[in-house]
């Protein structure tokens, strides 16, 4: 622990200091050194690597390498004019972006992005470990759906209530797969928290990825669907309405519009980088010969993980045409809830059977 | 005072339908990404589900046929250029071939020869825009790109060719303007040799794509009969499976010297007609490396008098096959320098009146798909 750290600790006492003083600093820093700048890079890193996949260059002129354009990005969407349709509900049409926003932010509490602290007078690399962590998650990230439903609605736009409808029937098909493929390690590690999780994979001495494979993909599927990336944009499809629920929208609203799917994006890659990835842990968590990776700390791994899924959202946009609505429906409905429950059953007889019952 | 046009497009659309609570009418355009300029579509849609699609047009209405009258026939080669402004080399080819056939020109081979490599050159550019505007509708970003990549390489052989790069002006009733520069058939023979590998590039992205696939076939069937009864041409007819096509039944220029299929598709779906221009642009990469083996060696320009006029109540109609289907033009003459009249046969605006039948019944998203299929520039539809 940093120095100036130890002094706050001194001069506050133990309780204050794990209850109050750490958890604000934690939240403080995640925030500001880590979402943020996590989000508003994203958006640098898909422009570029959408560039090199699309022999162009992607943003080069605004700093080197173009590295400060997120930046101007940001300046130019706060300075601008936040203008209201004139027949919109005006107070449905403000909280539409933060109803997007805030959720995906505040999951970010409960994920472990590096091993709990050892010992008293370290920190642990989370804000909290609640133990219905995984609940915590489903619950919040249906809330965002909310958002797009009320902004579509709140416009007064044709094309805007079209995209509203559509995102409301895409998520809620899309969340239940989800919800299932998450019960695969559940099962597994038998716990909601998702510290608990990931040091279940390290006893386990494989990353849940191996026995819960179906479980994974439908995870990645489903999560696309989520936050309304390519294949499955249909609520914002700019070729078909305008763009979607977000038509009406411009300025900062706008931006948190963007800054909440990002953030998602980001929250489904953390979210599934802990429960199938091993989180933290290193690649083989138990093999002794490959000690010499734990060298590497844990949120670098974590950072890592979250990266491959991060490129793979992005690669997809840069490859698949996008679904219709009906063919959306059938693939949710008749493909993927079918196989997650499939997979539930499948896992919860092999766990019988290996442990004969004797829980 | 309402005008009468736009109150009786109103009427004849309430009276054919009948009103539902749930239906709601949808205006797409004209100001819309995927509308390809300034084509407004009247939507009364059930949900998603279009019950009626009414095309309104104009809205790029520059009086083209009316411009021709006002001017000379060698001048109106330009006003050729901005009507399907993806494709000016086929339009030009189009014009000038009815004007010598009304003036009684004979072209040099020379002439020939380079006039169907610009208009091959060009059916690929139209037909590489068609693709990336198509893919990009249905959602796939990255065909776009590659397409401009080469796209951009055919416009620059026409820069070099004649200084312009997307109104051409290209060609002369009675031959061309200039003969091709110095070093010309070296850089096209270099397109010509790298192109069909890119061709497999834009394949390896959509064509096998499942997604691709899923939003293309079975949607927006035309079958053979329908299409011939809407007047439909080019692409779109071919892939209904009927192989007309006009290089090969009426062969002008340089056709009737080279070899290549006219491929046909099938089922008349937009899968189909995706493959049918897929395959011509290989096609045309075909008849241009031949057009280049066999150039001859000449004049480029016939012999012709110095004011061109046409005989009293002469009357001409010239069609090609340009990338979109048959464009034509039928010029009637009454002695002076000036046409008496020209009339534009305009394959996109005959190919657009088959949207509503294409998209009876299915979702917006088809929409898209369905005016990206029929492949149209507003340019030449409002001419």
């Amino acid at each position: 622990m940093p120095g100036f750290l130890e002094s706050i600790r001194h001069a506050v006492g133990d309780t204050l200091f794990y209850w109050a003083v750490s958890p604000a600093i934690k939240i403080l820093v995640l925030l500001f050194l880590f979402i943020l700048p996590l989000i508003t890079y994203l958006t640098y890193a898909e422009r570029k690597v959408l560039g090199w996949m699309q022999v162009r260059r992607g943003p080069n002129r605004v700093g080197p390498w173009g590295l400060l354009q997120p930046i101007a990005d940001v300046m130019k969407l706060l300075v601008k004019e936040d203008t209201t349709p004139s027949r919109a509900v005006k107070w449905a049409f403000i909280l539409a972006p933060c109803l997007v926003v805030g959720p995906a932010f505040v999951i970010f509490s409960v994920i472990p992005i590096g091993p709990p602290a050892g010992e008293l007078g370290k920190l642990s690399w989370f804000i909290t470990d609640v133990n219905t962590g995984l609940l915590f998650i489903i619950a919040l990230a249906t809330i965002g759906v909310y958002g797009l439903i009320i902004g579509g609605w709140a416009s007064n736009s044709k094309f805007s209530l079209m995209g509203g409808l559509r995102s409301a029937a895409q998520m809620i098909s899309y969340e239940v797969p989800q919800g299932l493929a998450l019960v695969g390690p559940l099962m597994l590690a038998g716990t909601l928290s998702l510290v608990g999780i990931v040091e279940a994979q390290k006893k386990a001495g494989w990353w849940y990825i191996v026995p819960q494979i179906v479980a994974f993909f439908i995870y990645l599927v489903a999560g696309v669907a989520e936050t309304n990336r390519n294949p499955f944009d249909l609520p914002e499809a700019e070729s078909e309405l305008v763009a979607g629920f977000h038509t009406e929208y411009s300025g900062m609203r706008f931006a948190l519009f963007f800054l909440g799917e990002y953030a998602n994006m980001i929250v489904i890659s953390a979210v599934a980088t802990t429960l199938f990835l091993g989180g933290w842990l290193r690649p083989f968590p138990n093999v002794v010969a490959l000690a010499v990776l734990d060298w590497v700390p844990g949120p670098i791994w974590f950072f890592l993980k979250m990266a491959i899924f991060l490129f793979a959202y992005i690669w997809f946009r840069g490859t698949f045409p996008r679904y219709r609505f009906d063919q959306l429906m059938d693939l949710g409905w008749k493909w993927m809830i079918p196989l997650a429950l499939a997979n539930i059953f499948l896992t919860g007889l092999v766990k019988l059977m290996l442990l004969g019952g004797s829980r | 005072m309402t005008a009468p046009f736009a109150q009786s497009f109103d009427d004849g659309l309430s009276d054919s339908l009948l009103h539902r609570e749930e239906e709601m009418e949808l205006n797409f355009g004209p100001q819309h990404p995927a509308t390809h300029g300034v084509l407004r579509l009247k939507l009364k849609v059930d949900g998603e589900r279009i019950i009626h699609c009414y095309p309104i047009i104009g809205y790029l209405h520059r009086g083209t046929e009316k411009l021709f009258e006002l001017h000379p026939f060698f001048q109106n080669v330009p006003h050729t250029d901005r009507m399907d402004y993806v494709a000016a080399a086929t339009n030009n080819l189009a014009y000038v071939g009815a004007v010598e056939k009304l003036v009684g020109l004979v072209v040099p081979p020379r002439a020939r020869y380079i006039r169907t490599v610009l208009a091959e050159l060009q059916r690929i550019s139209s037909h590489l825009l068609w693709l990336a505007t198509h893919a990009i509708d249905i959602g796939a970003m990255t065909p776009f790109f590659y397409c401009f990549r080469e796209r951009e390489l055919i416009l620059d052989l026409f820069e070099q060719y004649c200084g312009a790069r997307l109104t051409l002006n290209c060609m002369r009733p009675g031959g061309l303007p200039h003969d091709l520069p110095v070093g010309w058939t070296e850089t096209c023979r270099a397109f010509v040799e790298a192109f069909p590998s890119k061709v497999d590039e834009y394949e390896g992205l959509l064509t096998e794509n499942r997604i691709w696939k899923k939003r293309t076939i079975g949607v927006g069937v035309l079958d053979a009969e329908t299409a011939i009864d809407y007047g439909v041409t080019g692409p779109m007819l071919r892939g209904s499976g009927v192989k007309w096509d006009l290089r090969k039944a009426l062969p002008y220029e340089a056709y009737g010297a080279v070899e290549f299929e006219v491929p046909v598709g099938k089922n008349g779906d937009t899968y189909d007609r995706y493959l049918v221009r897929m395959e011509e642009m290989r096609q045309a990469n075909r008849i241009i490396a031949q057009c280049l083996d066999k150039l001859p060696e000449g004049p480029i320009m016939a012999k012709r008098p110095r004011v061109m006029k046409a005989a009293k109540e002469a009357e001409v109609y010239h069609g090609i096959e340009g990338p979109k289907g048959e464009i034509g033009f039928y010029i009637v003459g009454d002695g002076t320098p000036n046409p008496y009249r020209c009339h534009v046969r305009p394959p996109s605006f005959i190919n657009l009146q088959s949207l509503p039948e294409l998209t009876k019944g299915q979702l917006i998203a088809d929409l898209v798909a369905l005016i990206g299929t029929t492949d149209i520039v507003l340019g030449e539809v409002d001419r």
